[in-house]
């Protein structure tokens, strides 16, 4: 079987309207309403709606030899529901006729899978969900936006289940290859690729109606010629476009829908072309060798690369800040910051940033609603910021309340265990002071009779006390029958004056008194007696 | 190609961009091959001689005695510096000149008139008759020096201009810098006006600063499209590397608004773009550097918003401390009403400094890398400063492209532009 594969993407992104820095932490509708609302009108009332009845025409026509197959992101789904519903229902009609398979991508159209896994998977699960709900078939193929691809990226789509998955055959990968056969990816090799012939798809999406172009007017006849040159070798013509293209980016007057009225009856009739759906062509078509692409590649620009979206200072920028709040973002649970995290992370709003333009032409210009990449920048900053304090607000309030009350119950919980401590404490300190004074008093008490000796045990302090009461000359004749012990502790503590004097006093006296002695050591150990006793 | 230009004003003596202008492109001139003789009415001694040889119109004699000068004279003294033409005089030298007695007017007059003068090179009381005085010595000068063509910038010297073209049948072209709309806005000098459309009516070619300049050559004074043609200015590389090495001093972000301060420029959006960032940023400071007859009035609505200890003046600057200036400023904005070029923005480029400019400017036209915006969107303005301010990927971007942008636009490259102009108007001359 020869197939050539049809694949319309559709998308489109939640524009943002003009919003400034004051308005932060103000106001939180980030979407110019008026624009998205008129474009997908208008886009509808160009492309999708006509577009549809011809392929819904062109299935009844040709029955089972004519299938398509697209890829709606899930915000381009959200603006049918909002501002188009009747497109989403020419979609269920074109659904149940069979004839038409839709492919899996990410939800918001983003650039997830270039960042974080997690939120890469998380999106094609929401988007894979959607689809079920909207048309009855889960999809088993899988398309990148932008047609984003690199081997990583294949692994984690397979990781998901996908065995199907649409690229760019961009020259750098393929090399001397042709786009059309089918691939493998090298180490997952149950992968299948099919790979965009954009000579043959361009044709159709960006030259149809340039009338510079050599083979301008493109012709039912002509295009059908061309793929009867094709090799009979080669089994799978991928022609991959944005659905746009019929209506929007090629007007109607330029013959575009005529052409595809047309061609596909007449290349039934002389080729032997059918046209299937991906995972139809993956199902029965082999692979004939592997495709390595360590670097990503996509189908946009010349260098089928990510620099119309990512790689310069302000994309990168913006890119980062974003995907640097995911964590908190889902553990937020709040339906309005899921719904703004998605439509923030579309590819569009990277795309309007590019300064590649500044040089090359003006294809982005087209699609940019703003007047320079600078201006793009500022806008989606602002609204960033603004988001990211509404994450970092809302989305960590029950952790934040978490820890405020845990705070405040150990404090409370110290305090009480402080107090009753120096309660405690202050009671003990008291007691034992008293136990202590009463101890002192009694040991003290126990002593019959207080003798000089004693006065060697007391303090320095105490000594001092007891030496005001003392008649210096008294002390000085007691002194000549005392210890050396109890010299060593009076003498010091004597004040100046008395030591001179009892220096004095000392020598004078030369003999003395027995009984003096006596008498006047018994006058000091009274002394003695009623200065402890007065403690 | 031998040119005989002339002017007003010349390095490093000038009031404005016109004289910076001038300079930048007798130099580009020169690296094309152009020789230049370059006439001021007053030369100081100290200019840079190297890219052209300059004359003094001041030593340029005049045979009073002469006819065809008297008839020269008759025709060019009905003009009288009206009260309208307060733009040109400040406030003090207008008092004096008003008050001026009739004798004084006439010894004044006659003095102008005699057979040597020496041009004050003002924009002055006696600018008048400075400017017919002017046009007799471009007659003496054409009549007694060799060229090919002849250039004259801006209105003060096209009088020059025709009379040198009339004495030697050369080809005559006039640069407009700025028109007399631009200048005064809607209260416009007849008799500027009108020396305006007679100097460019009587010109070959007529060469515009901006396509904005154009259509107001094309619209308000009726020249024939065909005659005009645009060529944007440019700036010549910083020659003072070490300015960019200027250590910042205050630890706020630096806003700055630089120029003269008057309805042109558009001081009051300055004013309340300020207070719109303020409102939400208390780290940022603005400098609003430059004279003009709306300086009081921006300091009184600066109290008036309570921003002034965020709000500085600065004064007229001039040579090195525009562009240390520059080197202490994050942010420049240019929020011109009407801007025939606007070199300012340049001169901040040059210095690594991202640039807000108006639409209304001609350099708007030319600009990649600078953002724009209305003169009157406030909340345009105050975002982009904004986002230049709090968004380090934006500023480093603005810094990286805007630098390398404004080092392309060489003098040398707008000269290619002037010299095809020269050619096809020699060309034609020598075909009639």
């Amino acid at each position: 079987m020869r197939s050539i594969c049809f694949y319309f993407q559709v998308h489109q992104p939640f524009r943002l309207k003009t919003y400034r820095f004051f308005d932060m932490g103000v106001d939180h509708h980030y979407y110019d309403e008026y624009q998205n609302r008129t474009i997908m009108q208008r886009i509808a009332k160009k492309c999708y709606l006509p577009a549809n009845a011809l392929m819904l025409d062109l299935i009844k026509e040709h029955g089972k030899d004519f299938n398509v197959a697209f890829s709606i992101s899930g915000l381009a789904i959200e603006q049918f529901e909002r501002y188009a519903p009747e497109v989403l229902e020419s979609f269920k009609t074109l659904a149940a006729t069979g004839n038409v398979e839709f492919l899996a991508e990410t939800y918001a159209h983003s650039l997830a899978s270039m960042k974080s896994r997690d939120e890469f998977e998380r999106q094609v699960n929401l988007h894979s969900k959607r689809i079920q709900e909207l048309f009855g078939q889960e999809p088993v193929t899988f398309r990148n936006t932008e047609l984003i691809y690199s081997d990583d990226i294949g692994e984690a789509v397979a990781d998901m289940g996908y065995k199907t998955i649409l690229t760019e055959g961009a020259k750098h990968v393929l090399g001397w290859k042709s786009p059309n056969f089918v691939y493998r990816h090298p180490v997952r090799n149950d992968v299948k690729l099919l790979l965009k012939n954009f000579r043959l798809s361009d044709d159709i999406a960006f030259r149809f109606s340039d009338q510079g172009w050599g083979e301008w007017p493109l012709t039912a006849d002509k295009y059908t010629a061309w793929l009867k040159d094709i090799d009979k070798e080669q089994h799978v013509v991928n022609l991959f476009m944005d659905y746009e293209t019929f209506g929007e980016h090629q007007w109607a007057d330029s013959g575009i829908f005529d052409f595809m009225k047309a061609m596909p009856g007449q290349v039934l009739k002389e080729t032997g072309f059918k046209f299937s759906k991906p995972k139809d062509i993956a199902r029965e078509i082999d692979a004939v060798d592997e495709i390595h692409v360590p670097n990503a590649i996509s189908w946009a620009d010349e260098e089928r690369d990510l620099t119309a979206w990512l790689g310069n200072e302000l994309q990168d920028e913006a890119f980062g800040k974003l995907y640097s709040i995911e964590e908190n973002v889902k553990s937020c649970n709040d339906d309005e910051i899921m719904r703004d995290w998605n439509y923030l992370q579309a590819s569009d709003h990277f795309y309007y940033m590019c300064t590649k333009w500044f040089s090359d032409g003006d294809v982005h210009r087209y699609f940019n609603p703003y007047p320079s990449p600078y201006e793009a920048f500022i806008n989606y900053m602002n609204v960033l910021s603004d988001f990211m304090i509404r994450v970092e607000e809302k989305c960590n309030p029950d952790i934040l309340d978490k820890i405020n009350k845990a705070t405040d119950e150990m404090a409370e919980t110290a305090r009480k265990k402080v107090e009753g401590f120096s309660e405690k404490v202050k009671e003990e300190a008291s007691n034992a002071k008293e136990k202590a004074a009463n101890k002192a008093r009694e040991t003290w008490d126990d002593v019959k009779d207080y003798s000089l000796e004693d006065i060697a045990k007391m303090s320095n302090e105490g000594v001092k006390k007891l030496l005001k009461k003392i008649d210096t000359d008294e002390l000085a004749h007691v002194m000549k029958n005392a210890g050396d012990e109890v010299r060593n502790k009076i003498i010091p503590n004597l004040t100046k004056t008395a030591k001179t004097n009892f220096e004095k006093l000392e020598k004078e006296i030369k003999s003395v008194k027995k009984s003096d002695i006596k008498k006047y050591t018994d006058k000091i150990e009274d002394e003695l007696k009623r200065f402890w006793k007065k403690k | 190609m031998k040119v005989l230009m002339f002017g007003w004003e010349f390095p490093p003596h000038i009031t404005g961009g016109l004289g910076t202008a001038s300079y930048g492109m007798t130099k580009g001139l020169l690296k094309r091959g152009a020789e230049i003789l370059f006439v001021v009415p007053k030369a100081y001694g100290d200019e840079d001689q190297r890219a052209v040889r300059l004359i003094n119109a001041s030593d340029i004699e005049i045979n009073v005695e002469d006819t065809e000068f008297l008839e020269l004279t008759k025709n060019l003294t009905y003009m009288e510096v009206g009260s309208n033409l307060i733009p040109y005089l400040d406030p003090e030298e207008f008092r004096k000149f008003s008050h001026e007695t009739k004798l004084e007017k006439e010894l004044r007059k006659k003095s102008v008139f005699s057979r040597k003068y020496k041009f004050s090179g003002k924009y002055g009381k006696d600018l008048m008759e400075e400017v017919a005085r002017y046009a007799l010595v471009g007659a003496a000068i054409g009549a007694n020096n060799d060229f090919d063509v002849i250039h004259a910038h801006d209105w003060l010297a096209y009088f020059a201009g025709v009379a040198a073209k009339k004495v030697s049948g050369k080809p005559l072209v006039v640069h407009m810098h700025a028109t007399e709309f631009d200048r005064t806005g809607d209260n416009v000098n007849t008799i500027v006006y009108d020396i305006e459309k007679r100097g460019m009516m009587a010109a070959d070619r007529v060469m515009a600063v901006s396509n904005l300049t154009r259509k107001i050559v094309i619209d308000k004074y009726g020249i024939p499209p065909e005659k005009v043609v645009t060529v944007h200015n440019a700036i010549d590389p910083m020659d003072k590397p070490e300015v960019l090495n200027v250590k910042k001093v205050v630890k706020e972000k630096v806003v700055t608004f630089l120029g003269r301060i008057t309805f042109q420029k558009g001081p009051e959006y300055f004013v309340e773009t300020a207070h719109k960032v303020l409102q939400k940023d208390r780290n940022v400071r603005f400098v609003m550097a430059g004279s003009g007859d709306m300086m009081n009035k921006m300091i009184l609505r600066a109290a008036k918003l309570k921003i002034a200890d965020r709000f500085h003046f600065t004064g007229f600057l001039k040579g090195e401390a525009v562009d240390r200036m520059f080197a202490l400023s994050d942010v420049f904005v240019m929020p011109s009403v009407s801007e025939p070029f606007g070199l300012v923005p340049l001169e901040a480029m040059r210095t690594n400094v991202p640039v807000i400019v108006s639409k209304q400017s001609g350099v708007a036209e030319i600009l990649k890398h600078a953002i724009k915006v209305d003169f009157w969107d406030v909340d345009g303005t105050a975002d982009a400063i904004y986002g230049l301010l709090h968004y380090k990927a934006l500023s480093e971007t603005f810094k990286k492209y805007g630098k390398k942008e404004v080092d392309d636009l060489k003098w040398e490259n707008a000269a290619v532009k002037i010299m095809d102009v020269y050619k096809d108007v020699v060309g034609n001359k020598e075909n009639q």
